[in-house]
């Protein structure tokens, strides 16, 4: 006994003091990670998290930008779902265009991506050609799709003219404005083009080589060799066209101020939506409300719904893109 | 351990209310003392205004500096009302801004981003009474002056004299069917079967056809005496709107969008008026002024424009709207500010060469009569619609005047056939517009 005693005595010491020395190397260790990582969470908490209290905030306020708010509790809540018609029209526009957007983008780069890994000859000048769009500033970009789509002197009308078939009137008719703005955003997909281009150049052509022994057609090639191979970025693309879609906003306001014809300067209340406010979006009205009818607390209400959907769909989409692999280490 | 985060957003929610709440201060009453002569000033003012009219509104101001040298004047253009208002918000107003909307008077007025002007009229005993009601009706929010009137605009009829010789038309139309018979008559198509000329574009939007122009010669009201907005109850808005949906039909909806696709930008000298395109439009006085500098061999008339066929006695009405001027929320000079207010607003010499130099109509019936007006003889229509008494402005109201797009996007719904049912369609506008001004009170 007493030479246990004496002998774990020394040995409970040292063990201590082991201990000691690991809490100290972990606590060290987690100090480093947060010093290395306090910029980021000062950017978070300051850009991101304060922001976004901050918005919550102002929700349950009545706020026109100059006075001290007041507080409104849940009522810019109730009138967003009971006494707001455009509040509607708008989600419905947004929605619209997010999936046409997520579609035409992701499909039309997919297409165009395709196309470009065969060609063989001038690879570099056709792919600049296909990504150079994507550079375009996005007024510049609008008024160009104005000018072309315009249904008097547009080139695209006069076109089809030539061939006995009356265009639409494009920008100028509510059922044609979206699709208008839908045929700019695949216009524009020059990014998504270079990423989906970048990953079907990825796929082993030994694949396709050992696929075409066996007997598989184009078809079952594509379909069982090249989707698998670039689902992940396909994933990221549909990802990074629906938030895309959902903050559509530069393009339909200049669109629609353009071809209103009116000289009100571009995001004017009055031409916000032209025609008929089929082109207005969700941030659209909620940058109406805020700026143009001094309802901030309004408008904080509608951002905080946008974020949640956003954050539904960011989450969704995030689990669906670790479930089929992008981000993990292989 | 689920709730401890939960708390800590609700207590920091919380927080950022009451910081919220308590952000900014009151608005400023009182008079600002004027600055005395020794005291050297540099006044900021912001305006709209560019290029030919900024030059103008600063020769006027330079007569100002010349009488006060104690006085400079730093006059900024292209400052529109968002920015006028993010200045206020930021702390860094400028010390007098003048605004081309009046739409946001209400909210100016009502939210004390323009301070009150009535302690100012009342110390230095400033008469009131030589500006129209109409005008000092778009200045002021419910009882409170928070600007002055610098310029007015006023709208009449347009009408291109030489096409009204070509079609046998010998004087312009004071009836909307006289109107819309000489807009038939003075109509003609391409071979294609496209519009080449249209007597008149009645397109909602389109120039100058806006709501607020229109209506009054419809003798049509936007609110009862409670204050609630009140389209359907007011016959004119159905003529009107029934009107413009007939000539419409008259040209075919898909022609009239085409013709008005390719009319040049309403500023520019591609104007379709002035570029002959069009035979008879709605405009402001203004317009003298850039046919002068843009189209100076266009041969055209000037008349009040026509009324509803059922209330001729409505002839002479005109929309009236203008530039108005005010001293922000937390100007540093607000003493001398109010001194250059005064003088742009309520002396006769400034205003009358303001009108010659921007070709807009003065907003006193003093300077109106001034022999030292020179403007084109079109001119003088706009000054007797003005000085008429049967001027109209659209009411104020304190969210920028939100009941215009509701009205706006109804008329070009039903003038293009998208709306059907015009009385349920401006009984569901009058509730989107009660509902709007609902919020946030």
């Amino acid at each position: 006994m007493t030479v246990t005693v004496k002998t774990a005595a020394p040995r409970s010491s040292a063990s201590s003091r082991s201990d000691a020395g690991r809490r100290r190397t972990r606590r060290r260790r987690r100090l480093t990670v947060l010093a290395f990582m306090s910029p980021w969470v000062v950017g978070l908490g300051l850009f991101f998290g304060y922001p976004l209290l901050a918005t919550v905030s102002y929700s349950l306020t009545n706020f026109d930008l100059i006075n001290s708010p007041t507080w409104a509790g849940f009522s810019n809540y109730v009138y967003m779902f009971s006494k707001d018609p455009l509040m509607w029209v708008s989600i419905e526009n947004t929605a619209w265009l997010t999936v046409a957007v997520t579609i035409g983008r992701v499909g039309f780069g997919l297409l165009a991506a395709l196309v470009l890994v065969k060609v063989k000859r001038g690879a570099g000048t056709f792919r600049t050609i296909f990504y150079l769009p994507a550079l375009a500033p996005p007024v510049a970009a609008a008024l160009s799709f104005v000018f072309i789509l315009n249904p008097g002197t547009g080139p695209l009308n006069q076109v089809l003219a030539l061939v006995g078939i009356q265009g639409p009137l494009w920008f100028n008719d509510p059922a044609f404005a979206k699709p208008s703005l839908t045929v700019m955003a695949m216009w524009t997909s020059g990014t998504i083009i270079v990423i989906l281009l970048a990953s079907l150049l990825d796929v082993p052509a030994d694949l396709y080589e050992a696929a075409s022994l066996d007997g598989a057609g184009a078809w079952n090639q594509f379909r069982h060799i090249t989707l698998p191979s670039v689902a992940p970025v396909l994933t990221f693309a549909v990802v990074n066209s629906i938030i895309v879609g959902l903050q559509y906003f530069t393009e339909a306001v200049v669109a629609g101020s353009v071809a209103s014809g009116s000289s009100n300067p571009a995001g004017s209340s009055l031409t916000l939506g032209y025609p008929d406010n089929s082109t207005l979006t969700f941030p659209m009205w909620l940058y109406e409300q805020a700026f143009h009818q001094f309802h901030m607390g309004y408008a904080s209400a509608m951002a905080t719904v946008l974020f949640v959907v956003s954050a539904v769909f960011t989450i969704v989409l995030v689990r669906r893109m670790r479930a089929t692999g992008v981000g993990e280490e292989e | 351990m689920k709730k401890a985060p939960m708390a800590v957003v609700l207590g920091l929610a919380t927080v950022l209310s009451v910081s919220a709440c308590t952000g900014t201060g009151s608005p400023t009453s009182g008079a600002a003392a004027p600055v005395s002569s020794n005291e050297k000033v540099t006044l900021t003012v912001w305006s709209n205004f560019a290029d030919r009219e900024l030059a103008g509104l600063g020769t006027t101001m330079a007569a100002f500096h010349k009488a006060h040298p104690n006085i400079t004047i730093k006059n900024v253009g292209s400052q529109d009302d968002d920015k006028i208002t993010q200045s206020i918000r930021g702390g860094t107003p400028p010390d007098v801004a003048i605004s081309f909307t009046t739409d946001n008077i209400g909210q100016f007025c009502s939210s004390g981003s323009f301070q009150n002007l009535a302690p100012y009229l009342s110390r230095d005993k400033v008469d009131l009474s030589t500006i129209p009601k109409a005008t000092k009706d778009y200045s002021s929010f419910k009882g409170t002056r928070c600007a002055m009137p610098l310029l007015a605009d006023v709208d009449g009829l347009y009408y291109n004299k030489a096409m009204f010789d070509k079609a046998g038309i010998s004087s312009p139309p004071k009836t909307i069917s006289e109107l819309t018979a000489d807009a038939k008559k003075l109509t003609t198509y391409n071979a294609d079967g496209t519009i080449k000329v249209a007597g008149f574009v009645p397109t909602p939007g389109f120039y100058e056809n806006t709501v607020q122009a229109l209506s009054p010669e419809f003798g049509a009201k936007w609110q009862n005496s409670a204050g609630k907005s009140s389209l359907a109850a007011s016959p004119g808005w159905s003529e009107m709107l029934s009107w413009q949906k007939s000539l419409t039909d008259y040209y075919g909806q898909a022609k009239l969008t085409k013709f008005t696709s390719q009319a040049g930008q309403e500023y520019s000298p591609d104007n379709a008026f002035q570029a002959g395109k069009i035979a008879m439009i709605i405009d402001g006085e203004y317009r003298t002024a850039f046919i002068k500098a843009q189209a100076p061999n266009l041969d055209y008339g000037t008349a009040p424009f026509p009324v509803t066929d059922s209330h001729p006695e409505l002839y002479g009405t005109a929309y009236t709207t203008g530039t108005i001027v005010g001293i922000p929320k937390g100007a540093k000079n607000a003493g001398a500010a109010w001194e250059l207010i005064k003088y742009l607003t309520t002396d006769t010499k400034p205003l009358v060469s303001l009108a010659n130099l921007l070709g807009n109509v003065p907003t006193s019936t003093v300077a109106l009569t001034s022999p030292d007006l020179k403007l084109p003889k079109q001119f003088s229509t706009f000054l007797g619609l003005f000085a008429g008494g049967k001027l109209q402005s659209n009411p104020a109201s304190s969210n920028g005047g939100a009941y215009i797009k509701i009205v706006e996007d109804f008329n070009l719904k039903y003038v293009t056939g998208r709306s059907s049912d015009l009385t349920s369609g401006l009984k569901s506008v009058d509730q989107q517009i009660d509902n709007t001004n609902s919020l946030g009170n």
